[in-house]
């Protein structure tokens, strides 16, 4: 028995988006081109969009298709930046690399200033610290970006009242992990910019979308064909756009039954390991993850571990060299380095059954035993 | 057996590992991280832990088809191998890093990480050769001598060899390598590493004065008459005879040579070749994987060097020092390179030398 319990890292490919893409691979077309073949696609293409437009909640013409969800971060976060005179980007500190980076980069190489929003030990961006720095610096602020949920813990932001403490300034949020897990809609929030990708939610690795406002209007990071609103130019990807809707509009998320799995998980890992830390778990957190410590051990030994017992789940950070680092999402939340290098991400989704469950709580107690044993003496 | 394959990136090691799976075991390569920061790509043949060379061993990895992960050992490595180095050059001695690594890192951080988790033992892409006997599993040279790495494993005492596994030390290194090509491994012609892996510029002196510094100090001969200045005398190897920018000629014009350097006053001893002329030697901190050595002199080999000869000697202990006496002279011999004793091509076990005469 081999369980798969990393689907915030990525999930398998619904059979309606594995059918729709094999339909599409078959079919000849750019859809940029005028002729019937072209039309035939474009007509593809246009269809895929409106029906995420209809999921996400927003104008068909307020999505624009991208190589990744990271590329679509990178357009939102330096675009919005490009796209006004003022200097100040305020990001969560929890925020995924595909957003510090980019505003990191441009405080390094565009004289941005770069503000982090702080998060409480539950892992929710404090709003009172953001209500301080719009008060005081709202006039220079280019834009907000704080994620919907967090890809580590699962956590749930208070995206809503940023959006409302925002005002006038421009707000994106990164809806990679919640996108068809939990509520959300862009009209409702108000967001002037939402990240979502293919392979999160049943569809193909390779493709994601930013949507963005309509008449909002930034910077190219790609230039070419003209494509996608001037954003976004390069040949539709047209089998992976039509996937990425199949899989979106097929609706398989069953929020509640993937709850009560996690629940049933941590409820299990807790009865084995009592000293064991469930990250977030007293805040809002989005149905699938779940975020646990086991002191006293390292991540990378319990992978490994994990992983010949057929347990599949996930450390968080790694560095370039494939390191495992300490996650600056748990560090932010207020644990040590030891601690958060001390923690293991397990994803749910919607081909885990409850004896997956059952499997993976059955090998832990050796796991933990052996990974003890392992950093015990890396300590000698 | 369940074991651990040591995975550089190298070739050696993606064949050890490939072979390791074939006889049966159940294997889990490993790449260890031996730099926080690590260089990008190798220069030419030198360093041994870049992201290119984790690139390769997982890429060995997946077509030899085991798991593979990266363990960080950065820290280990500086406090077991880095530091040691430095603060034995700063001593006067001539360290040896990769015997280090092998004793403090290889077969111990690893091998004690992996029985810890449930395996059995290491398997590495070491020229050496294992042998079961009666008096347990005993470590021999490779059948290529020009391979043959059993002297920096002679550090490893019987329990670290009993959790070794050198599947490697039968085959030549030209047959390795082809070896590599039909399984697929596309490091089959990468270039072997040699130098010291965590100077990465090749230029070990200029490595050492960055971090210890270059204070000048006296160059002198063997009266204590003052000759020249030396840069930082860690710089300098025992037997070193070019670049010591002397200009006070010998009475009959003969070279000068690197005789002794000493750390407390900072000086170097320069003097004729025959006087780098070394009969004994004396080695502390005795390591033995082989017969336990006595006060009783017997006859074998030692060797000083990574590559060098097998020299006849006759070898005994005398209270915790490891003592070779060799038949016929060796010239120039540092001090802090270990001396490792053979019979025939058995190793007995090492010491690290600390005097010679």
């Amino acid at each position: 028995m081999s369980v798969y319990l990393d689907h915030a890292a990525t999930t398998p490919m619904f059979d309606v988006a594995i059918d729709a893409m094999n339909t599409s691979l078959r079919k000849l077309g750019n859809p940029s081109s005028l002729h019937t073949e072209g039309r035939s696609t474009r007509k593809d293409v246009e269809d895929a969009r409106e029906k995420i437009a209809r999921v996400v909640g927003c104008l068909a013409s307020e999505v624009i298709f991208t190589g990744s969800g990271t590329e679509a971060n990178n357009a939102a976060i330096k675009g919005l930046f490009w796209n006004s005179p003022k200097k100040v980007i305020v990001v969560s500190s929890i925020e995924h690399h595909a957003v510090l980076d980019p505003a990191h980069w441009l405080v390094e190489h565009e004289g941005a200033e770069l503000i982090e929003i702080p998060v409480t030990t539950h892992g929710v961006i404090d709003l009172d610290f953001l209500r301080k720095v719009i008060t005081a610096r709202g006039s220079e602020i280019a834009l907000i970006s704080v994620m919907h949920s967090n890809n580590e813990t699962g956590v749930i932001q208070p995206v809503g009242e940023v959006v409302k403490l925002a005002g006038d300034i421009p707000v994106h949020t990164d809806a990679v992990q919640s996108f068809t897990k939990v509520p959300l809609s862009f009209n409702d929030l108000g967001l002037f910019a939402m990240t979502i990708s293919g392979h999160k939610v049943g569809g193909p690795l390779g493709i994601g979308a930013l949507i963005l406002r309509r008449a909002v209007e930034i910077p190219a990071l790609l230039h070419g064909g003209g494509q996608e609103r001037d954003i976004r130019s390069g040949t539709l990807n047209a089998p992976s756009i039509v996937a990425f809707a199949a899989a979106v509009e097929a609706k398989l998320y069953d929020a509640t039954k993937i709850a009560q799995m996690r629940d049933s998980f941590e409820a299990g890992v807790v009865a084995l390991r009592p000293d064991a830390v469930i990250n977030g778990h007293t805040a809002p957190r989005l149905p699938g993850i779940s975020n646990i410590t086991f002191p006293g051990t390292q991540s990378d030994s319990l992978l490994l571990l994990m992983d010949s017992e057929k347990v599949s789940c996930s450390t968080g950070a790694a560095c370039t060299a494939g390191v495992h680092r300490p996650s600056h999402v748990l560090m932010a939340m207020g644990l040590t380095d030891v601690v958060s290098q001390s923690s293991l991400r397990f994803s749910f989704g919607t081909t885990n059954t409850q004896p997956d469950v059952e499997y993976a709580l059955s090998v832990l107690p050796i796991v933990i035993e052996r990974g003890l044993a392992a950093h015990a003496v890396g300590k000698k | 057996m369940k074991i651990i394959a040591a995975m550089s990136g190298g070739v050696d090691s993606a064949v050890a590992a490939a072979r390791a799976v074939e006889a049966g075991h159940e294997v889990i390569g490993v790449h260890l991280a031996l730099s926080s920061n690590p260089q990008k790509y190798r220069s030419g043949a030198r360093g041994c832990c870049t992201i290119e060379d984790s690139h390769d061993a997982r890429r060995a990895a997946d077509v030899i088809g085991i798991p593979f992960y990266i363990w960080d050992m950065a820290d280990e490595f500086h406090a077991g191998v880095v530091e040691n180095f430095m603060s034995e050059y700063a001593a006067g001695r001539t360290p040896n890093p990769c015997l280090r690594c092998n004793e403090k890192i290889k077969f111990a951080a690893v091998l004690d990480r992996a029985k810890a988790m449930g395996f059995d033992g290491v398997v590495t892409g070491h020229y050496a050769r294992t042998q079961e006997t009666s008096e347990g599993r005993t470590l021999h040279r490779a059948v290529d001598p020009l391979k043959d790495q059993s002297y920096v494993l002679a550090v490893l005492n019987r329990e670290q060899i009993n959790g070794a596994i050198f599947p490697l030390g039968d085959t030549e290194k030209v047959d390795i390598r082809i070896e590599a090509e039909s399984r697929g491994l596309a490091v089959a012609q990468k270039p072997d590493s040699h130098d010291i892996c965590f100077v990465p510029s090749g230029d070990n002196a200029g490595w050492l004065r960055d971090r210890l510094g270059s204070e000048v100090g006296p160059i002198v001969d063997q009266d204590g008459k003052k000759i020249g200045e030396h840069k930082g005398a860690y710089t300098y190897t025992i037997g070193q005879r070019k670049g010591l920018g002397l200009t006070v000629p010998t009475s009959d014009g003969s070279p000068r040579f690197v005789l002794k350097i000493e750390p407390v006053t900072n000086t170097v001893v320069v003097g004729a070749r025959e006087d780098l002329a070394v009969t004994s030697m004396r080695g502390e901190n005795p390591i033995f994987c082989g017969p336990e050595v006595g006060a009783a002199p017997q006859r074998g080999f030692v060797q000083v060097r990574a590559h060098g000869a097998a020299l006849d000697c006759t070898y005994y202990m005398d209270n915790k020092i490891l003592i070779a006496e060799l038949d016929a002279p060796l010239l120039g011999l540092a001090t802090g390179q270990a001396m490792v004793i053979y019979d025939g091509d058995r190793v007995v076990g090492s010491a690290t030398i600390c005097e010679t005469a």
